[in-house]
């Protein structure tokens, strides 16, 4: 039984202050992913749990155990670098069994264990290449492996996935939440990549300039951003973003033109504030060509600039306000460059945040 | 055709090139090879006698002393000095290489650069120039003509070479590899031993290759340093082959021949580690 719990947990590198006294609380068995933009100190944090990085202040619990001043030995966890880390003299029997060599564990167990941890991710005809002989995928396996057959109490992954080519990283993705699945252990995976984190977390920690921006599951964190950096962060493409001003229950946007404030939002705002108005462009279609059953909308005529034919989507690039934005056009036609469309915008889902401070207008 | 033809035309030239620039190379070794195995009269020949007519072992019966011969020259001291000079200081370069090469590679300090700098300047000053204040410091500690003087001396010459070469190979291994060794259960020792090191084998046995030889075929501070059979090494007994007039070349090849066989069996026992060049399939990036 061993979740993780941060508290407080400051990383300095001399004066330099990278990680800000971040508070995490990480639940028995639950996968939970890091996410941001590059330098934003997720991997420092992770390095911090590994015990790789010593923590400045703050307190750091494995299960029950305090670990800020264990050596990443005691600490059982493993971890899986993102390039991998095996150990390029050893072959992959080897590889699997260093960890349970080094713990003194008799040849039998070993054997055993390592037979095992093989099973489960596929590896038992390459028992005998090493590392240099091994595709990426296969090494990103063996990488799993040699996590798995220490049977830790937590996995750490430092962007695992990002040495490997589209195809196979989508591959490897749903293998890592597979499992995750067959080995039931406390995760915590370090990604840039949003999509990633959606897909594979049980909840999400958005983190920028070593904030935690917010913490939730993948749904909340995309339905209930609290500020404009997650709102853009999360979601591909990103949520439009338009600055304007509340004027007598509408939206008047800076650049021209208005919307309704959606009406979950207008207990929350007052007349004069400067916000930023969020739609997804999920949420802004053509009017018959959108997906969501909204109960309350509005309409804009728009000027389609660009049309991206997605398959099952297009992708219309246009501008709102003076401003570029995109809408999503479902079970789509043949669109003109310079054609006007009469979109639909679901207000349902809109979104309001304070221009000053970024944030949700409504707090959660 | 004409394509075909011009690109044998350059393999021959590059290849007739190669060959000129080794026997230019090659062609002072073979000779002292050679000359070691003919007399003195057939060396001195003039006009000279290019190929041997007469080729014997007496050169080598006559500096061992093997036979009716008397010893002439103290060889087996020679070579005993030269061995123990030689291989104390190579380990002792190697060790003092390994881990300052680890702290540079691994580890942040204080004008670390500097001190990087400083030991690659150190290796600017020819050795030569050296030899008269460390022949005066030498002789106030009383290890003028000792094994120990030499070994110091060639330590301190080995070393910075050590250093940089052991440094560019750790550099070479991610760190994330101790790192995982580190997450395995290993201590930071472990994780040098069993993973770091056998990754640098292959610099550390090049290092090792070199400073032996450095030492092994040091002539000049050798020669200030060394008065007796107490320390003499096999380069500077070379010189016992001459005497005010005359030079015993053929005696001088043999001796010649003895300083580089060691130096040509050590290469070649090594030289397996310094090519199986290291494959980091490892990692990525
Ligand atoms: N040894 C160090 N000394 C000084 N600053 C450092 C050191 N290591 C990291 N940093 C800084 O700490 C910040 C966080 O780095 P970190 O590696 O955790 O980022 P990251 O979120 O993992 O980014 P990426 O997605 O690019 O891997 C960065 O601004 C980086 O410059
Ligand atoms: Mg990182």
């Amino acid at each position: 039984m061993a979740g993780i719990t941060l508290d407080r947990v400051v990383k300095r590198y001399g004066k330099l202050e990278v990680v800000h006294g971040i508070d995490l609380e990480i639940g028995h068995n639950e996968f939970v992913v890091l996410v941001g933009p590059s330098g934003c100190g997720k991997s420092t944090t992770l390095r911090m749990i590994a015990g790789l990085e010593d923590i400045s202040d703050g307190d750091i619990r494995i299960g029950e155990r305090v670990v800020n001043d264990l050596p990443p030995r005691k600490r059982n966890v493993s971890m899986v670098f993102q390039n991998y880390a095996l150990y390029p003299h050893m072959n992959v029997r080897d590889n699997l069994g260093f960890g349970l060599k080094i713990a003194g564990q008799p040849a039998k167990v070993i054997e055993e264990r390592v037979a095992e941890a093989a099973g489960i991710l596929g590896l038992s005809e390459l028992m005998d290449r090493i590392p240099a002989e091994l595709s990426g995928g296969q090494r990103q396996r063996v990488a799993m492996g040699r996590a798995i057959v220490r049977h830790p109490d937590a996995f750490l992954f430092d962007e695992p996935l990002s040495n490997l080519d589209a195809k196979l990283r989508v591959q490897m993705r749903t293998e890592i939440k597979k499992l995750h699945g067959k080995v039931a252990t406390t995760v915590v995976y370090v990604t840039h990549d949003q999509v990633e984190a959606m897909t594979l977390a049980d909840r999400i920690v958005v983190m920028k300039d070593g904030y935690i921006e917010q913490v939730g599951t993948p749904m909340e964190v995309f339905n209930h951003p609290v500020n404009t950096f997650v709102a853009s962060f999360i979601g591909s493409p990103p949520m439009n973003l338009i600055p304007g001003r509340i004027e007598g229950g509408e939206v008047r946007f800076s650049g021209g033109g208005t919307v309704p404030v959606p009406g979950r939002l207008k207990e929350h705002v007052r007349g004069g504030q400067e916000v930023i108005f969020g739609v997804r462009p999920d949420d802004l279609s053509p009017i018959g060509h959108g997906i969501h059953e909204a109960r309350e909308t509005c309409e804009i005529d728009l000027t389609v600039e660009l049309a991206e034919l997605l398959g099952t989507e297009t992708l219309i690039y246009t501008s709102l306000a003076g401003q570029e934005i995109q809408g999503k056009m479902f079970d789509p036609r043949d669109l003109k460059v310079g054609e006007t469309l009469t979109f639909r915008l679901s207000l349902d889902k809109a979104h309001l945040f304070d221009a000053a401070t970024g944030r949700s207008v409504r707090p959660r | 055709m004409t394509r075909a033809l011009k690109k044998r035309l350059k393999a021959t030239a590059l290849w007739l090139t190669t060959f000129v620039l080794m026997i230019v190379m090659c062609v002072p070794g073979l000779w002292v090879v050679l000359s070691a195995f003919r007399p003195n009269r057939e060396i001195l020949a003039k006009p000279p006698v290019w190929v041997p007519q007469d080729l014997t072992l007496r050169n080598f019966t006559k500096i061992f002393g093997i036979g009716e011969e008397t010893v002439a020259i103290p060889v087996l001291s020679y070579f005993w000095n030269s061995l123990v000079i030689a291989t104390t200081s190579t380990v002792i370069a190697l060790i003092i290489g390994m881990a300052g090469g680890y702290a540079f590679a691994r580890f942040r300090f204080r004008f670390k650069n500097a001190w990087f700098l400083g030991l690659m300047l150190f290796r600017t000053v020819p050795g030569i120039a050296l030899s008269l204040p460390v022949f005066m410091l030498w002789s106030r500690l009383g290890i003028i003509d000792t094994q120990m003087g030499l070994i110091i001396v060639y330590v301190s010459l080995n070393v910075p070479f050590t250093v940089w070469l052991i440094d560019g190979f750790f550099r070479q291994i991610p760190m994330s590899l101790s790192e995982a060794a580190q997450v395995d259960g290993c201590t930071r020792w472990q994780a040098f031993w069993k993973i770091e090191f056998p990754l640098a084998k292959s610099g550390i046995a090049a290092a090792g290759v070199f400073a032996f030889l450095t030492s092994w075929n040091e002539f000049a501070l050798a020669s200030q340093l060394t008065r007796s059979t107490d320390s003499k090494t096999l380069p500077v007994g070379l010189m016992d082959f001459t005497s005010q007039f005359t030079i015993d070349w053929a005696g001088m090849c043999a001796m010649a021949v003895i300083i580089i066989v060691p130096a040509l069996i050590l290469t070649f026992l090594v030289q397996k580690h310094l090519i199986a060049g290291l494959t980091f399939g490892g990692v990525k990036g």
